[in-house]
């Protein structure tokens, strides 16, 4: 059991210590060989990280396919490879091979970069998140300020992409994301704060192991009520059904990516579901105590959690139909900011007053 | 520590590089055959009519500035919650007083409308 719960940090110590020695021997100076080691273990475990997101998602849209299958009393895709689950590689592949379109009047260079400004802050909010025991690639003390801030930066990608097309429905698209990142945004900041006053701490890795014995959802009543405005919220952050009105087929063709074709659509597919999976692995670190659980390795909980999380968006996006616009914002507005308001004063009397947590 | 962010600093090195990759493999993969009527902006079929860069409805604006309030006003409890053990009763009274200055304007946008979406 031990072997599998440190593989990872095992593999990464043994790659180190290789490293170490082989700089060691070239003669540089002690300082100058930790920083290249240090640089290099961080292109590997980028790598690592980013090849790994890639599977996740891949995984991700066959499953999501599954479940909607299974909901509507469906198959699902069943012809590329075992139970269909080649099927996000072949579409892969599809987009390779389609023609990349650039509408008329568009602005070339916002439109060639929107993606790339969209995927890119998904996946550096991924790099913060304790997989398991001693796995995260990069600690920061402030790393719940860098998630937070940094997975905001992913909507100017989507306005990006609604203006630099130069249609009128992805404007349209492009300005609904804006909206809604933004009005959710604030109760999603708003309720991780009772958690940190629970922690005393900015940093993950701590968070986690501030839960051992009691996961932070389980301090009544104020984790239960963080962690539904934090999932809600954070579902409406990245644009899922219900809240999908950023590109709602039925009223604004596909929203800001209308204009997207070919592997420039791909990156938007990829981050929009890098999104959802790093909004569950955050809502795990900071609700469901993380790694921890008996038994199983630290990493193997970690996942298994996630993807309960993720399975329970799935069964939302099914059952539920979407928002109007208007009954959005001000859900957001008027419901949610106000609860996780009262959710920070609670927590601070509860915790000066009763010695919870 | 600023070798802590060494790592993002290599991620984002390594996620342009990916993107950029996707980018200019599937650009010499796919076909390129441009004609007029594929080129045009999409609009369910029509001619598309006008521009698409026109003015934006006056409540996103207000949407945003209230973001911008209150976004502000909320980093302020960040640095307040990792510090609440040391503060004692004193930071818990001074972020009653804050919550409730927030709340003030808060209600007064509500009684104005600011949440109205129409």
């Amino acid at each position: 059991m031990d072997i599998l719960n440190n593989l990872f940090t095992n593999i990464y110590n043994a790659i180190n210590a290789f490293l170490n020695g082989l700089l060691g021997g070239a003669g540089l100076r002690p300082d100058a060989a930790s920083a290249i080691v240090a640089a290099i273990m961080g292109l590997i475990v980028g790598t690592v990280v980013l090849l790994f997101g890639v599977g996740v998602v891949l995984t991700l849209i066959w499953l999501e396919r599954k479940v909607a299958a299974r909901v509507q009393d469906r198959v699902g895709p069943n012809r590329v490879g075992p139970f269909g689950m080649l099927q996000p590689v072949a579409d892969t592949i599809k987009m390779f091979i389609k023609e990349d379109i650039v509408p008329t009047n568009a602005d070339g260079l916002v439109h060639l970069l929107a993606p790339v400004i969209a995927l890119a802050p998904a996946v550096l909010a991924f790099v913060v998140v304790p997989f398991g025991q001693g796995m995260q690639p990069a600690d920061l003390n402030i790393v719940v300020l860098w998630v937070v801030s940094v997975s905001s930066i992913g909507t100017v990608g989507l306005f990006m992409a609604g203006y630099g097309s130069n249609n009128k429905f992805a404007l349209l698209g492009g300005m609904r994301a804006v909206a809604q990142a933004i009005s959710y945004e604030i109760p999603q900041v708003l309720t991780i704060v009772p958690i940190i006053l629970l922690a005393g701490s900015m940093s993950l890795v701590q968070i986690v192991q501030k839960q051992s014995t009691l996961w932070y959802v389980f301090v009544l009543p104020v984790g239960l009520i963080g962690f539904v405005v934090y999932y809600i919220s954070a579902l409406a952050e990245v644009n899922r059904t219900p809240f999908d009105q950023p590109e709602g087929e039925s009223e604004i063709v596909a929203g800001h990516h209308t204009e997207y074709s070919g592997m420039k659509f791909g990156l938007f597919y990829l981050a929009e579901y890098f999104n959802f999976f790093i909004v569950c692995t955050i809502a795990t670190t900071l609700f469901l105590g993380g790694w921890q659980g008996p038994f199983l390795p630290s990493w193997l909980w970690f996942l298994i959690k996630t993807y309960a999380l993720i399975l329970l968006g799935m069964w939302i996006r099914m059952t539920l139909p979407r928002f109007r616009v208007d009954q959005l914002m001000k859900f957001a507005w008027q419901v949610l900011v106000p609860i996780s308001l009262i959710n920070i004063v609670l927590t601070g009397i509860l915790l000066m007053f009763f010695k919870v947590g | 520590m600023p070798i802590d962010y060494l790592p993002i600093l290599v991620m984002v090195v390594v996620v342009v590089a990916f993107a950029a990759i996707a980018l200019t493999l599937s650009s010499l993969t796919g076909p390129r055959h441009p004609t007029a009527a594929k080129l045009e902006p999409y609009e369910s079929g029509m001619p598309p009519f006008g521009s698409a860069r026109r003015r934006i409805s006056i409540k996103y604006y207000l949407t945003a500035v209230l973001f911008i309030l209150f976004d502000i006003e909320i980093i302020f409890f960040y640095p307040w919650a990792v510090l609440f053990r040391q503060l004692k009763l004193f930071g818990l009274v001074e972020m009653g007083v804050f919550v409730l200055i927030l709340l003030i304007g808060y209600v007064y946008v509500w009684r104005k409308g600011g949440f109205n979406w129409d």
